[in-house]
């Protein structure tokens, strides 16, 4: 089974934000828990399901990742941007610079 | 302009109360996302990929200075100091947090702007000409008939829940620049023999997953029945649209179904039934209302400024952006301006707040504190004196908002996309920032002329690219972005859906095959003096399918 990570946008500013082994939502997909097999994913839905835990995320789900060299990559390019950020450059105030951002998801200028 | 009255304040404040208990209840875990989603969407309040976005109504795209600078103010204040103007005129902030939208909606209740009815399956923001009561070629302003259309829709408890979105547009002008016949209901306004005012009414038209130019529903309606006539339309597409399949449920796909001739028989019986009643306009009741868009004291002036033509022959720069940027006025020394928010390598739409600030200023210095949003995702100061166009210009160079380009290859619409929507299948930002850089030098814009590029991020067809001159489509194919190009679409009076020309093309592909088409409509025109869209319909798609792909 490919490896996967639960995510979800915080309920009071909507950002988004990954499960990690301590049971907290963290913004850094990097320190997100790595689930294996099934029953771990499942176990990780049930314990971020806003109806039994904390309601302080909005529809948790679970995204395949690729774990190389130590980084956290998801699998799809949707979730790539919502891991990384906007992928346009000249970005304005506030944004992540571009040198943060995964290189494989910015566009390539032609 | 049009202000507020009592019942105007009261409802707009009664709903920033009421959302605020709604966001403090979810918050406190009262409501669950369930509950509350339904709840936020009808405040403007969408949950992206990134962070929630609010979308903001500007009624018919006009503001005056004091709220653009509000806007400006929140930006900087609750977001990260820019906003995107919409193709539906509106303004969106891409990153408030949700705690922080109930102020936000208490500071735009100050200044009689609000959030409602930019979502959900109710009757939008109605939009309009943004050249009104400007424009040359103008029969009237569309903006009283889009005010009276907006205090009939607002809150409008038999059409809060349609079976889907819908959209009214209305132009003043027989040449149309709000996309008439691409919205559910398209009002152009007519004068009849007599010299009535009335209105030619369209229907059914849209775009997304199934595209249709609209039908033409009625030659002459009058001004007074305005009102019985939408509400006809409306009880009959409320009755009999889908309500089974969310993508069938648009007042288009009812046309396509059940037909002109019945849709028109149901809708003309129910409106000789309640013509007569409340809904008819009382003249007087228009002029009350039209009074707010009286046209400012303008001065008389001669037609030509010597002031224009003596800066245009110093500064080369000055005169290309008058040719772009500036339109023919209907008083004579006056002149309408395009504030052009795209940039060569810029996001479409998109302005800091110090750019709106900008744009506020001079329309207090120049354009009698009155600011509009156009369909096409610019600003548009409507009336200024010719005199004055070189400090307008001057201004705008200073705030790096003078890119001479509207109506030009980089002058392209294009949605958030794949980089801020949940609905997104592609990237559109990138795309567009891409092509105006390989097309965006002002002498490769003026070799190709007038040509309208128009680009979405996946099939619901927010950038309009079924109505591009050339279209762009994001799809994705396989978990890579691919982009489907169509030709020849047209979303003024001679409207029509531009034709697909084959497989797509990867993001490595598509600025080239855009290049390829500009190319080939360059080695095939009669003259300079025949536009894309002229070439496009005299040569068919032929030309360009080989070009693209090669003769088969």
């Amino acid at each position: 089974m490919p490896s996967q990570v639960i995510t979800a946008n915080r309920l009071t500013d909507g950002r988004v934000v990954w499960l990690t082994a301590d049971s907290v939502w963290d913004e850094d997909v990097n320190r997100a828990a790595v689930a294996d097999d099934k029953a771990s994913v499942e176990a990780a839905l049930a314990k971020s399901n806003p109806a039994v835990s904390e309601l302080n995320v909005v529809e948790p789900y679970a995204v395949e990742v690729e774990v190389t060299g130590g980084r956290i990559v998801p699998k799809s390019l949707r979730e790539r941007i919502r891991a990384e950020g906007p992928t346009i450059a000249g970005a304005y105030a506030g944004e992540r610079p571009a040198a943060a951002r995964n290189a494989d998801i910015r566009p390539q200028i032609a | 302009m049009y202000r507020y009255d009592e019942f105007d304040q009261q409802f707009v404040q009664a709903r920033v109360d009421q959302f605020r208990d709604q966001v403090q209840r979810r918050m406190a875990g009262e409501l669950t996302e369930e509950q509350f989603r339904p709840l936020r969407l009808m405040n403007g309040v969408y949950l992206q990929l990134h962070a929630y976005m609010l979308r903001i109504a500007i009624p018919y795209g006009t503001l005056n200075s004091h709220q653009l600078r509000t806007l400006a103010a929140i930006g900087r204040k609750y977001d990260r100091g820019f906003g995107h103007f919409t193709t539906r005129q509106n303004l969106q902030f891409n990153w408030p947090a949700l705690k922080d939208i109930p102020d936000i909606l208490t500071e735009l209740a100050a200044v009689e702007m609000h959030a409602i009815q930019t979502s959900g399956n109710c009757i939008r923001n109605v939009t309009a000409d943004q050249f009104a009561g400007a424009a040359a070629d103008e029969i009237a302003d569309p903006r009283p008939y889009a005010e009276i259309l907006r205090q009939w829709s607002s809150l409008h408890p038999e059409f809060s829940f349609l079976p889907r979105k819908f959209k009214v547009a209305i132009s003043g002008a027989a040449h149309d620049r709000a996309a008439i016949r691409v919205h559910d209901i398209g009002l152009q306004i007519v004068r009849d023999e007599a010299g009535r005012i009335g209105f030619e009414v369209f229907i059914g038209g849209g775009l997304g997953r199934t595209p249709f130019t609209a039908w033409h529903l009625r030659d002459f309606l009058p001004e007074e029945d305005l009102l019985a006539y939408c509400e006809a339309i409306l009880r009959v597409y409320n009755l009999y649209g889908r309500r089974d399949n969310k993508y069938k449920a648009r007042i288009k796909i009812l046309m396509h179904e059940a037909g002109l001739e019945t849709v028109r028989e149901q809708v003309e019986e129910e409106f000789e039934r309640i013509r007569d009643g409340a809904l008819k306009l009382p003249h007087g009741d228009i002029e009350r209302i039209a009074a707010y868009f009286a046209p400012p004291v303008f001065e008389t002036l001669p037609a030509e400024s010597a002031a224009q033509a003596a800066a245009e022959a110093a500064d080369p720069a000055f005169r290309a952006w008058v040719r772009a940027n500036v339109h023919p006025h209907k008083q004579p020394g006056y002149a309408s301006v395009t504030v052009s928010l795209k940039p060569v390598g810029g996001i479409p739409g998109d302005a800091t707040s110090e750019q709106m600030e900008a744009v506020a200023d001079l329309a207090d210095r120049h354009a009698f504190g009155e600011i509009r949003v156009s369909h096409v995702q610019n600003l548009i100061l409507a009336h200024v004196r010719r005199d004055a166009l070189k400090a307008v210009y001057d201004g705008l160079v200073a705030a790096d908002l003078a890119t001479a380009n509207v109506g030009l290859a980089s002058d392209i619409i294009a949605c958030p996309g794949l980089d801020y929507c949940s609905l997104a299948n592609a990237r559109s930002i990138p795309v567009a920032q891409r092509i105006s850089e390989r097309l965006g030098a002002p002498d490769r814009q003026a070799e190709i002329g007038p040509l309208q590029i128009k680009i979405s991020g996946c099939i619901n067809a927010c950038g309009h690219h079924h109505v591009g001159h050339i279209g762009i489509l994001g799809v994705d194919r396989k978990g890579e972005e691919f982009y489907q190009l169509t030709l020849g679409g047209s979303a003024d009076e001679t409207a029509s859906i531009g034709d697909i020309t084959g497989r797509g093309f990867s993001t490595a592909e598509v600025v080239d095959a855009i290049e390829t088409v500009v190319d080939t409509y360059i080695a095939r025109r009669q003259s300079a003096d025949e536009t894309f869209l002229e070439a496009y319909r005299r040569l068919g798609l032929q030309p360009f399918k080989e070009a693209l792909y090669g003769a088969a």
